[in-house]
């Protein structure tokens, strides 16, 4: 427990040092931050409770584009904003800029909560791969619908307000990653907490066999709608950085991004192992570094790559490292081994 | 005279669909897995057809070739990816399916462009009542094809070794493993059909409507979505959902405009899915 302690205050050092030690990344720390979000909150779904989700991204475009509508419509018409250079004829005070900022990202937090309760009771009822291809279906519907919107900038994309200039102190960076960090370090005490009650033992009740679950008792439904609930939060908030960090929101390429952000979640749990605390974070991390690695050295074929990726992970590591670690040092995960039942399995195969 | 218009585009299209579907549901029900990248083998098929054009070939003669190319790219991906994803988990076949499809999504760019194509039959076009009604040759030609490989396909089915295999692995494939079939060799030859299936379907889109790299992952939802409402295994209703579905297709582009017509298709989606997820939780029962 000590050990855990100290392990926790040493990578909030980190974490709150991290943009002083490396200036020159603070931009991709902070997608980091939020890629670890999505990565841990995706998990909640498919790895606690069973249902492979593909659309998590909803909630995270939802609270992009929510949380800069807000912010642009709390003092400016928002139809004139997102008409083609109209966010030249409009600046915001610094002041105006971090209200309209706070009040989005309640809004993208609270909104997109509301919806996954109302959808997830339409669709949660859905089993295994119809409910991935259902939330496969919202995430894209989602992206062209709001292709087609007006008022959110349609086909040319929405500009997101520019960090105002704070008496000459250029701190964009810094205020995103210290917005995402906090947002990483309020979902990991949520995950954690809610992770350590019987509520995770009802997740996963629901992931090892639902209608047994059912049958002893537990109202399958609700629980699984408030997981969703509480994936869609912090999602939603995630989504709302994310949209002033890129500064430019595009309804196919950045917000309602099924393609790209919804399986990079997908897969960054998968590749740290789903189903565990940590996994999803070292999934992310390693991942975005991977990515970025490849994204620099090899510009063009990065989807290529990314393509190749998805395939041998889901082949060869379905478990994800930390499910190897726990297979090669279960002592460690707090596991009793013991020997002849082992053997005996083995043997039976 | 509207609606004439759009119905019988429609159902021409919808046959199309529906030929997809055929070869989503042949996998679906002997493999057991979905394939997010039938799409983009569609996709695949046309831009061979478009290849042939481009060379000075006529491009009905894709009709012919692309299905024996896409038969021998179909085995490719299952003797690589899908023979280690048949036994397991259903998402599993998802995820990796959907990195095939994202790879060959980004192949076709790099190979062919990101521009729409498409390969000019010169069929010209067929006038009905009083030229208010405008029907281009190649949607009849394309339609008549599909429904000729459909019929052809499920004589085969029915009649040869082959197909007979296929369909006693679909029904139980341990059982026809005790009885001497290869099942390795049957999912093989189904993917390769399914992939043929998606050449010849992709061929006819070429000469008909446009193709794009991109544009695989709605006729992999259509596709789905056919499967889903007529059922495993139930050859006219696949064919009459496809043309419900392409005349839905038309309605929404006419009524909500073309840039909601895919989104619209992706909603009817999600809403049948919630359709059918309240009508079977009456019964307590689940989609399995």
């Amino acid at each position: 427990m000590n050990k855990n302690i100290l392990l926790y205050i040493g990578i909030l050092v980190f974490g709150l040092a991290a943009p002083f030690v490396f200036p020159a990344f603070k931009v991709q720390l902070s997608i980091l931050c939020v890629l670890i979000v999505l990565a841990t909150t995706w998990n909640i779904q498919g790895g606690e409770m069973g249902y492979n989700t593909f659309g998590n991204i909803l909630f995270y475009g939802l609270g992009m584009y929510l949380c800069a509508s807000v912010q642009v419509g709390m003092f400016f018409p928002l139809a004139e904003w997102t008409e083609s250079g109209g966010e030249k004829t409009f600046v915001h005070t610094p002041s105006q800029f971090f209200q309209g900022m706070a009040a989005g990202l309640v809004v993208a937090a609270v909104v997109p909560t509301i919806v996954a309760g109302l959808i997830g009771y339409a669709i949660l009822g859905l089993r295994g791969h119809y409910f991935a291809i259902c939330t496969l279906g919202l995430g894209v519907a989602a992206g062209e619908i709001s292709g087609g919107i007006e008022i959110i900038g349609a086909g040319q994309g929405f500009t997101t307000p520019p960090f105002p200039n704070v008496g000459g102190l250029e701190a964009r960076g810094e205020f995103f990653y210290f917005l995402s960090f906090a947002v990483l370090v309020l979902t990991f005490i949520t995950v954690r907490a809610i992770y350590s009650t019987r509520f995770k033992l009802i997740l996963n009740a629901i992931r090892d066999n639902e209608d047994k679950a059912e049958a002893m008792g537990i109202e399958t439904m609700k629980y699984k709608i408030i997981g969703w609930m509480v994936s869609a939060f912090f999602c939603g908030l995630a989504g709302g950085i994310m949209g002033g960090l890129v500064g430019y929101i595009d309804s196919t390429d950045v917000a309602f991004d099924g393609r790209e952000m919804g399986v990079f979640m997908v897969l960054m749990a998968i590749l740290g192992g789903k189903g565990t605390l940590w996994g999803p974070i070292i999934g992310a991390t390693l991942f975005h570094i991977f990515k970025e690695g490849f994204w620099t050295f090899f510009l063009g074929w990065q989807y290529v790559a990314l393509g190749v990726l998805i395939v041998v992970i889901v082949i060869y590591f379905p478990e994800g490292i930390m499910g190897w670690l726990r297979e090669k040092y279960p002592e460690r995960f707090g596991e009793v081994i013991d020997e002849a039942d082992r053997k005996a399995q083995v043997e039976l195969k | 005279m509207i609606t004439i218009q759009a119905c019988l585009d429609g159902i021409l299209l919808g046959v199309l669909f529906a030929l997809i579907a055929y070869g989503m549901a042949l996998q679906w029900g002997v493999m057991n897995i979905i394939n997010i990248a039938q799409g983009d083998l569609v996709i695949l098929g046309g831009y061979i057809a478009y290849f042939m054009y481009l060379y000075g070939i006529h491009p009905a003669w894709g009709v012919i070739i692309s299905p024996i190319i896409m038969y021998f790219v179909g085995i490719g991906i299952y003797k690589l990816v899908i023979n280690k994803v048949v036994d397991r988990d259903l998402f599993i076949s998802i995820l990796a399916t959907f990195g095939i499809s994202i790879l060959f999504m980004q192949l076709m760019n790099f190979a062919f462009g990101a521009d729409v194509v498409l390969a000019n039959s010169g069929y010209g076009t067929t006038f009905l009542f009083d030229n208010n009604v405008v029907l281009p040759n190649s949607k009849i030609f394309s339609a008549t094809v599909s429904i000729l490989f459909a019929i052809c396909l499920v004589i085969y089915m029915k009649k040869s070794k082959l197909g007979r295999a296929i369909r006693a692995t679909a029904q139980n494939s341990r059982a026809a493993k005790i009885l001497g079939v290869d099942t390795e060799k049957v999912y093989a030859a189904t993917f390769g059909i399914n992939a043929a299936l998606c050449g010849v379907a992709g061929a006819l889109i070429s000469i008909t409507f446009t193709i794009h790299p991109y544009m695989g992952l709605p006729y992999t939802i259509r596709s789905f979505m056919i499967v889903i409402v007529a059922g495993l295994g139930n050859l006219p209703g696949v064919a009459l959902s496809g043309m419900g579905l392409g005349v839905f297709e038309e309605f929404a582009d006419y009524i909500l405009g073309t840039e909601f017509r895919i989104g619209s298709v992706f909603l009817l989606l999600v809403l049948i899915l919630v359709y059918r997820r309240f009508k079977l939780s009456r019964k307590r029962e689940y989609l399995k």
